[in-house]
């Protein structure tokens, strides 16, 4: 029975958006980041989150999961709000973002994916263990599994954060500049995952910067450069009229016309 | 005497005090673990400076109401009280100024022990004679202590202990990724000043056995040892509180052996022969094995460089190349390569084409990158998978 009500919940709002945000402005010191914006990014798509360095990509994303504070703006997942829902909800940050020297193995690392299902004093048992494992293998990082987190290329790095978001078993997926700094092999690994979740009616949404494969990648793509200019399906959006408009004279005109080709 | 005292010989009291430092070394190093590797160390020597103007505002209060201005529990207290405005000034200054960390624990620091030392100076003056004992809360003293005090360190030992044990994994993951833990919900500053709690509670309780001076080096040192033997941060905790264990029992009966020996600075420096011990001899991370690493992996480097030159029919010219080629038996006293020589040139130099091979198809992009000159293909590819390499290496492949 309780299985059953837990599935129909999940069928009853598969319409409602994963993350719907509005009227956010985030702000450090007197200049916003991320003015007004409103966006309702849609379910079980890969939604690209896309614009020049320093519009505010980042901060979206931490301000939306109240990582840092904004100024204004109301932000729901699912309907209700985000905090309600952070079990549903896998973050990847930055890789830069940590100390990489800190004492843990990779399955370590994976294991804090499951820290907020474990609760304070629930035990990690075999099946977790095993869980882990079982995600480190699906970035292909199973080898690695007792190796001290430092030892690790940039690339491997990024692929453990992934399978420590995997662990959560979420079915939103936020994810910040994934494929920065990291190798092809590595690239080629997280797109495949990202696209596997994807398949199973998952909902990813990530910040990216090379223009030359958001098409490739994603479905959907947002478009900002503090304020936001376009989110829809990725023909109607990755126009050069909008690239023009999020990068302004900082994109080539070579640039512009391979997006409209692509 | 000493032999007495480390095996709890000493009388009832005594030993008592001892467990009492022992449990209070214990609390310190895993709670300390948690700061070090969150890089706040420092905070805590900013919370046990701030500490002294309230235990001297209690100790007048305590003999204004005509009780015992030595009463621990009620120094205690007031200790809590002004560490913890010393802990919100600094968290306050960091987080709603441009001062960075740093210049705020300065500034805490500074101006709440010159005002504890000027309270200090006014007590005297005041009522001399009665303040006798304040001034151990600088720097730590066991002789004279009453079993009730002792109980009182032990008991608040054990219950900081707890509270690691209990928020180990939010306060882990503060550490490590803040950002993450923010995203699942953790409330970051709760969970800060949470461990910083922790770590105020330690400098209270224990402000009469090692005195808030050098209540930081129980901190800050064991948990600095502890890092070097462990490479997961639930070990390092354990060691760590293994290290501030051993530190506090031994110190403290050390101490007892001498009525006029401060207690806090023999802690600290049993402390710090464990750091010392760690910095030389952890194996991975101290020092002798770094250093042993780092001759191993030179002499490898040296013997292959000088074996690849052999295959290619170089002059070595490299004084400690050839010596360890001489050494090993691959080249003769003048130079000129020996049996054994020839035939291992002519394997390392298969070996580095082999890899050459490996590392320009993609198709082995994760193997490649465990290339580094050294490592036998042997140990990184199979049989098969080195003899499909060989035949793209044609018929020259083979030497």
């Amino acid at each position: 029975m309780g299985l059953e009500l837990v599935g129909s919940e999940t069928i009853a709002d598969a319409s409602e958006s994963p993350l719907s945000i509005s009227g956010l402005t985030v702000s450090y010191g007197e200049k916003p980041a991320v003015f007004s914006v409103d966006v309702s990014f849609q379910p079980g798509q890969m939604t690209a989150i896309v614009g020049p360095n320093g519009a505010g990509k980042s901060t979206l994303l931490k301000a939306a999961l109240g990582i840092i504070r904004p100024l204004s703006g109301r932000v729901t997942s699912y309907g209700r709000p985000l905090d309600e829902m952070r079990a549903r909800i896998a973050y990847v940050p930055q890789r830069a973002s940590v100390d990489w020297d800190f004492p843990a193995r990779v399955l370590d690392v994976v294991m804090m994916g499951l820290y907020r299902e474990l609760g304070l004093l629930g035990r990690m048992r075999g099946q977790h263990r095993a869980r882990a494992m079982a995600c480190l293998a699906r970035v292909g990082m199973e080898g690695f599994a007792n190796r001290q987190i430092g030892q690790l290329s940039g690339g491997q790095q990024q692929r453990v954060f992934l399978a420590r978001a995997l662990a959560q078993g979420a079915d939103l997926y936020l994810l910040d500049e994934p494929f920065a700094g990291v190798d092809a092999a590595t690239e080629k690994a997280i797109i495949n995952v990202l696209k596997d979740l994807n398949a199973q009616g998952r909902t990813v949404i990530a910040v990216h910067h090379d223009l030359a494969t958001v098409p490739e990648y994603f479905d959907r793509l947002f478009l900002i450069n503090t304020t936001a200019i376009a989110e829809g399906p990725m023909a109607e959006v990755f126009t050069p009229a909008n690239l023009q408009v999020a990068y302004g004279g900082r994109l080539a005109l070579a640039q512009l016309g391979s997006a409209a080709a692509g | 005497m000493l032999w007495e005292a480390l095996s709890l010989q000493l009388g009832y009291n005594a030993t008592l005090v001892t467990l009492g430092a022992m449990m209070l070394g214990v609390a310190a190093g895993s709670t300390g673990t948690f700061l070090y590797l969150s890089k706040r160390a420092l905070v805590s020597d900013a919370i046990s400076h701030a500490t002294l103007p309230g235990v001297v505002l209690a100790f007048m209060a305590m003999v204004a109401l005509g009780g015992d201005g030595r009463f621990l529990p009620g120094l205690m207290l007031g200790s809590a009280v002004s560490a913890g405005a010393g802990l919100l000034a600094v968290t306050w200054m960091a987080a709603r100024t441009r001062l960075a960390e740093d210049a705020a624990i300065g500034a805490v620091l500074s101006v709440f022990f010159g005002f504890g030392v000027v309270l200090l100076t006014v007590v005297q003056v005041m009522s001399a004679g009665r303040q006798a004992g304040l001034e151990t809360f600088l720097l730590g003293a066991t002789a004279g202590m009453l079993w009730g005090e002792a109980v009182v360190i032990a008991l608040g030992g054990a219950l900081v202990l707890g509270l690691v044990v209990l928020l180990r994994r939010p306060m882990a993951l503060v550490a490590f990724d803040p950002g993450y833990a923010a995203g699942q919900g953790m409330r970051l500053r709760t969970v800060e000043l949470a461990m910083m709690g922790l770590a105020l509670a330690i400098t209270v309780v224990g402000l009469k056995i090692v005195g808030l001076v050098l209540i930081v080096a129980l901190l800050i040192i064991p948990p600095v040892a502890a890092r070097f033997w462990s490479e997961r941060v639930g070990v390092v905790v354990a060691i760590a509180g293994f290290f501030g264990g051993i530190a506090g029992y031994a110190g403290a009966a050390i101490s007892a052996t001498a009525p006029a020996l401060p207690t806090g600075p023999i802690i600290v420096l049993m402390a710090f022969a464990l750091f010392l011990l760690s910095l030389l001899l952890a194996p991975g991370r101290g020092v002798l094995a770094a250093t042993l690493r780092h001759l191993r992996f030179q002499r490898r480097v040296h013997l292959r460089q000088g074996l690849l030159a052999l295959a290619g029919g170089q002059p070595v010219y490299e004084p400690l190349t050839l010596r360890l080629m001489r050494r090993a038996g691959l080249v003769r006293a003048d130079g000129v390569a020996t049996e054994t020589g020839r035939a291992m040139a002519a394997r390392a130099r298969l070996d580095e084409r082999r890899w050459q091979m490996l590392r320009s198809d993609p198709a082995f992009e994760a193997a490649a990158a465990r290339y580094d000159g050294l490592t036998p293909l042997e140990e990184v590819l199979t049989a098969d998978q080195i003899a499909a390499l060989d035949r793209g290496l044609g018929p020259e492949g083979i030497v």
